[in-house]
């Protein structure tokens, strides 16, 4: 979700200017810690479900449902979510292989679902996961947590709880690693904010 | 993966999991309160059946409904193919009113190969049964639901052993099913009187036998075909009698199945001819489960066929 290949941002390995480290190991895991505690502040004791967007969403979500759990002293429910069915720009491209959406037990009708995902961008992702939503139940409310938000919105969206908001140009991508999925946590930013090197 | 499905054997490995696994995701849309997705919203699937079909045609029809396709059903009675229309005429019909996909079923062997290969239409052309030729999607629901049952919905077959039983000669599902297992790794095993095999049935990649009862005690699937008395111009055995004592699948013959073994049919089935209904009954028949499976599959086909800019790369489907 972290790239639009059709504005013409450059690809890492070919970027003039070398991947530059936006948030580390700690970062991650203290803004985390921070959005687990404003969920538990905003919620109010509402009943939580954390909803990860395929594929960083889902380690993201499984973090933040620990942490937020620590704090509340319950175990929080989590699901997945694949929204590649949803998806605006399907037919731009090849058709993609389909990842699990798998909800928590007690379904998500009546509850606070927080969607969570790892980079805000355009928007799109998130207005596919709205309607993926609405057909597996009828949330009471539902928020939206990122791990970052690069800006450049197309759609009338915002995120709920922020990791860290990242100003960009549309030439960089902005890639975040994760653990679970690559084996390291870090958020890089790499390409050409003025568009000198073109 | 390549543009059309005409034949299961169009399904490299890789092309054929990636099916499986589309499928299991798709199939889980089944449980939900709201079975619809927007996926094709806007795409045109023709089914074009000139052959009578209750299951196929229902579900591909629930399959492209389901991904919000439009659907047009086609039956050659009562159609201008009745006044003598041919095939080209038909297709170029349909192309002109705007179909991105074509589910063929015809009585002639080759037909969607033909429609996907002359040039007279566009649209992507899916095999949904031709002849004694090849029905690639019921291929794909039984692997699928194979794997349900023997791999747990992961990875290919493996190291099955797959017993088809019966008119092998004009089973479509029979040829279609040897090349996929083949492909997936698993090893067909062709039991059936002689009059009911094929001329150079033994260049197939599979095991041939005689002898049913000999069989069963080595296999994990046993898949009893149909006997085709539609198809039968000549005395392929003296008696259906007869033919259910050697080859039909009764109690008995259940019996001496490993413990984990099931029983699947294509449907539709002669009860008490190739298979008794205490069988066919019975809870490790997936008979039922393969027409819910069936959906899925075709979900997946049409999904991965029609949903993006074209069918997944290699690159995209590793």
């Amino acid at each position: 979700m972290s790239e639009r290949p059709e504005i013409g941002g450059p690809v890492e390995s070919e970027a003039p200017f070398a991947a530059r480290t936006v948030m580390s190991a700690d970062d991650i895991r203290r803004a985390l810690s921070r959005i687990a505690h404003e969920i538990d502040e905003r919620t109010k004791g509402a009943d939580v479900v954390l909803v990860g967007i395929a594929t960083r969403g889902v380690p993201l979500a499984t973090r933040l449902a620990a942490k937020l759990g620590e704090v509340q002293g319950r175990t929080v429910p989590v699901g997945e979510l694949d929204i590649t069915l949803h998806r605006d720009d399907l037919r731009l491209k090849p058709a993609r292989p389909l990842l699990p959406t798998r909800l928590p037990e007690g379904g998500i009708d009546g509850t606070t679902v927080v969607l969570v995902d790892d980079v805000l961008f355009s928007g799109r992702t998130v207005r596919a996961a709205l309607d993926a939503l609405s057909e597996l139940g009828r949330p009471q409310v539902v928020q939206l947590a990122v791990l970052v938000d690069r800006g450049h919105r197309e759609l009338p969206i915002r995120a709920d709880y922020v990791g860290k908001n990242l100003p960009t140009s549309l030439r960089e991508s902005v890639r975040v690693r994760l653990a679970e999925v690559d084996g390291t946590d870090s958020v890089t930013l790499s390409g050409d904010p003025a568009g000198v090197g073109e | 993966m390549k543009r059309h499905l005409v034949s299961a054997g169009d399904l490299t490995h890789d092309d054929a999991v990636l099916v499986l696994d589309t499928a299991v995701q798709l199939a889980a849309i089944a449980d939900r309160p709201v079975k619809k997705l927007p996926t094709l919203r806007g795409r045109t699937v023709v089914n074009l059946f000139f052959e009578d079909s209750t299951r196929t045609r229902i579900s591909f029809e629930a399959a492209a409904k389901r991904l919000s396709a439009d659907v047009i059903n086609f039956a050659a009675k009562g159609s201008s193919v009745s006044k003598g229309e041919s095939l080209k005429d038909t297709a170029m019909t349909l192309e002109a009113m705007g179909a991105d996909a074509v589910v063929l079923r015809h009585h002639a062997s080759g037909a969607p190969y033909q429609l996907a290969n002359s040039g007279w239409i566009s649209s992507v052309v899916i095999n949904a049964g031709d002849g004694t030729h090849e029905h690639p999607t019921q291929a794909l629901l039984d692997a699928f639901t194979m794997r349900r049952h023997l791999k747990n919905d992961t990875g290919d077959l493996s190291g099955l052993r797959v017993a088809i039983v019966g008119d092998v000669l004009h089973s479509r599902v029979a040829r279609s099913n040897v090349l996929l297992l083949n492909t997936l790794g698993a090893t067909p095993v062709l039991v059936a009187p002689p009059t009911l095999l094929p001329v150079g049935v033994e260049s197939w990649p599979a095991e041939i036998s005689y002898d049913l009862d000999s069989v069963l005690p080595t296999v994990d699937v046993v898949m009893m075909l149909r006997v085709q008395q539609e198809r039968m111009q000549a005395a392929f055995f003296p008696s259906s009698a007869e033919y259910s004592r050697r080859y039909g699948l009764d109690r008995r013959r259940f019996e001496l199945l490993p413990d984990h073994a099931i029983v699947m049919h294509p449907g539709p089935m002669n009860r008490g001819v190739e298979i008794t209904a205490d069988v066919a009954d019975c809870d490790r028949s997936v008979i039922v489960e393969q027409v819910a499976n069936g959906v899925a599959a075709r979900m997946a086909v049409l999904y991965l066929l029609l949903g993006g800019s074209q069918p997944p790369t290699s690159e995209e489907s590793a």
